[in-house]
């Protein structure tokens, strides 16, 4: 076949398919397991305060930072007893959705 | 006064009415690319066929100063015609007129050629362009909306129903289409979302255009929501006159009989089918070497394109067909795919027409995005669909049938009516690869040299199970056929199955995994 070329591979079960893919499929999201160190923003929105400083140490479920969305102040916590390793955002600042905020790390 | 002078006065009115939103507004309308509303229908309906209803039709808002503005017909035109001498009913919003805005008497004469459809059982055809609810009239234009909706859920599955967005149609004005049968989309003048650009701007920060957000190619080829795209109002009118032409006017009866046709002479059925199940091929192809004239209609051509659904002619009668495509991902079935082929199912079902099968799959598609999409229970939609539909099915495997994929492409436990297979077909629970890494894991790995070995359990494999004489020896396949086979036993297939019918269990109605 001469148009083989433009043929791409699609392993299904070990099998080696010659197809062609669709734009979604090629723009799909791959997945990555979450580093549980990392606060990604949940939703787009701005930055209202940041309550920590890098180095400091924190107690699970303390505020870390306001992040304002669809007209609420939503409160981002620390997950678990640590440190912050490294700040990412700054005050008023307008950040898309699955933003790197801070880093962490836990205590010990 | 004589009649004559009413009768002038009557003219006179018409006129005036006729123009919707005067001569300034209907400029505007053609500087967006778009025709109005009255020639729309004009366009589509057969010539001098249109008869037009609740023209005198005033607006009933008293707020906000609207008691003083006049909007013609209340920013819609509703009547019956016919398109190929069959009656249809029809309704366009008209911009021209405060924006085809909806309020409560623009609802009702929406809602009054509803009820006509339903009672006379007649398509009815809506051509959406409106700005949405019109705020003055507050709740009464949700209620409109409401009213719509109830008639349009009421009328599935008895007449057919057919959405034509030809401009703007947001908000909650985008559930009418969403229940219909079948939506047309145009592009650069068809737009629908729920919520527009700029809120999304204003709430999220995330900036996009009305064409990106909500335009005919993000519908037709992104969310699934249209199942028509054309570049022009007249070629989609076209589609609707096609579409029109291939199904039936109500769920009591058929499609209209065309004269029957043999298939166009082309490249040989066999020739188009490579005999390695790993290299692809167009399934439409196939199909085109089946149906008279070789004519398929195809809908949702760019949604989910790993599987084709369509109409086509055999022997002059109208037949569904649902199809795996080789060509674009392996013609695997994903959750896009099963949903879109799961409806179409439900729509031949609902309206009398066969369904023909064709299948090559390799299977349901891996992935962690496809599981976290909800493949499960959105694959589970395509079983539902075979199982509960009761019009004739006929299965033809052309080559791999595995695993799910195999019992979800109408199979024989599902009650397909006839399966046929080509004596390429490969019945089995999973491809050759991966059925002799599973089956002969331990002698793979012992041997001193793995590769050899698996290829020769792979050839094996492939001897012994890929093919379709163990499932034919278990009658889950009626007949090996030769693909040159394949028209004429189809189509005595659907002549024997003329008159079938199936009793199933009473119930008020199922609960599809929708």
């Amino acid at each position: 076949m001469a148009e083989e070329k433009e043929f791409k591979n699609l392993v299904i079960q070990g099998a080696v398919y010659k197809t062609t893919f669709t734009w979604k499929f090629e723009n799909r999201v791959n997945w990555e397991a979450p580093n549980p160190n990392l606060i990604y923003s949940f939703i787009p929105g701005t930055i209202i305060d940041i309550f920590v400083k890098p180095k400091q140490k924190v107690k699970e479920g303390e505020t870390l930072l306001l992040l304002e969305a669809m007209k609420m102040q939503n409160q981002v916590r620390m997950p678990f007893d640590g440190e912050i390793v490294k700040i990412h955002i700054s005050k008023n600042e307008i950040i898309p959705k699955k933003f790197l905020m801070l880093e962490i790390k836990p205590a010990r | 006064m004589s009649l004559r002078s009413n009768i002038l006065d009557l003219r006179k009115r018409k006129r005036e009415v006729q123009k919707g939103g005067g001569d300034k507004a209907i400029e505007k309308q053609a500087k967006m690319g778009k025709l109005t509303a009255r020639e729309r229908v004009l366009a589509l309906l057969d010539k001098n066929s249109f008869h037009e209803y609740d023209l005198f039709v005033e607006h009933s808002a008293k707020d906000f100063g609207m008691d003083s503005k006049v909007l013609h017909g209340d920013g819609v035109i509703i009547g019956t015609g016919t398109i190929y001498s069959k009656p249809v009913c029809i309704f366009a919003q008209d911009f021209t007129v405060a924006g085809g805005s909806l309020g409560l008497m623009h609802a009702r004469k929406i809602t009054k050629i509803m009820d006509h459809a339903l009672k006379m059982r007649v398509p009815l055809i809506g051509i959406n362009d409106s700005g949405g609810a019109r705020i003055q009239e507050g709740v009464n234009s949700l209620a409109g909306y409401g009213e719509i909706f109830f008639r349009n859920t009421l009328a599935s599955g008895v007449i057919p129903q057919i959405s034509v967005i030809l401009g703007p149609c947001a908000g909650g004005a985008v559930y009418s289409p969403a229940l219909t049968d079948f939506v047309f989309v145009v592009e650069n003048i068809s737009k629908m979302f729920i919520t527009g650009p700029s809120v999304i701007k204003s709430v999220l920060g995330e900036e996009i255009s009305m064409e990106e957000l909500g335009g005919a190619r993000v519908h037709a080829e992104l969310t699934g929501n249209a199942h028509f795209f054309a570049t022009s109002e007249l070629e989609c009118f076209e589609q609707i006159k096609k579409l029109i032409s291939y199904i039936p006017r109500n769920n009591g009866g058929k499609a209209m009989p065309f004269p029957p046709k043999s298939p166009k002479k082309g490249k040989k059925i066999e020739d188009i089918v490579p005999a390695d199940a790993r290299i692809p091929y167009d399934m439409r192809d196939i199909i085109k070497t089946i149906t008279d004239s070789s004519e398929f209609f195809e809908v949702m051509e760019l949604f989910a394109p790993n599987i084709i659904i369509g109409f086509g002619r055999m022997e002059g009668d109208t037949v569904g067909f649902v199809a795996n495509q080789p060509m674009v991902l392996a013609g695997v079935l994903d959750t896009d795919s099963s949903d879109k082929a799961g409806r179409f199912i439900r729509y031949c079902d609902a309206f009398n027409i066969p369904i023909v099968t064709l299948e090559d799959l390799p299977g349901y598609l891996p992935g962690v995005d496809q599981e976290h999409a909800g493949v499960i229970r959105h694959g589970a939609k395509i079983l539902y669909a075979y199982s509960e539909a009761t019009v004739p099915k006929v299965t033809v495997i052309l080559r791999k049938a595995y695993g799910g994929g195999y019992i979800a492409m109408n199979s024989r436990h599902l009650r397909a009516d006839f399966v046929f297979a080509w004596p390429t077909a490969e019945i089995a629970v999973m491809g050759p690869e991966g059925a002799a890494n599973i089956v002969f894991r331990k002698e793979i790995s012992e041997a001193e040299n793995p590769e050899e070995v698996r290829q020769q359990k792979i050839q094996e494999y492939k001897e012994k199970f890929a093919n379709p004489y163990v499932a034919a020896a278990q009658g889950y396949i009626d007949e090996v056929i030769e693909p040159k086979e394949t028209r004429g036993r189809i189509l005595h297939a659907l002549q024997v199955s003329q008159n079938k019918s199936v009793f199933l269990p009473n119930k008020k109605h199922g609960i599809p995994p929708f």
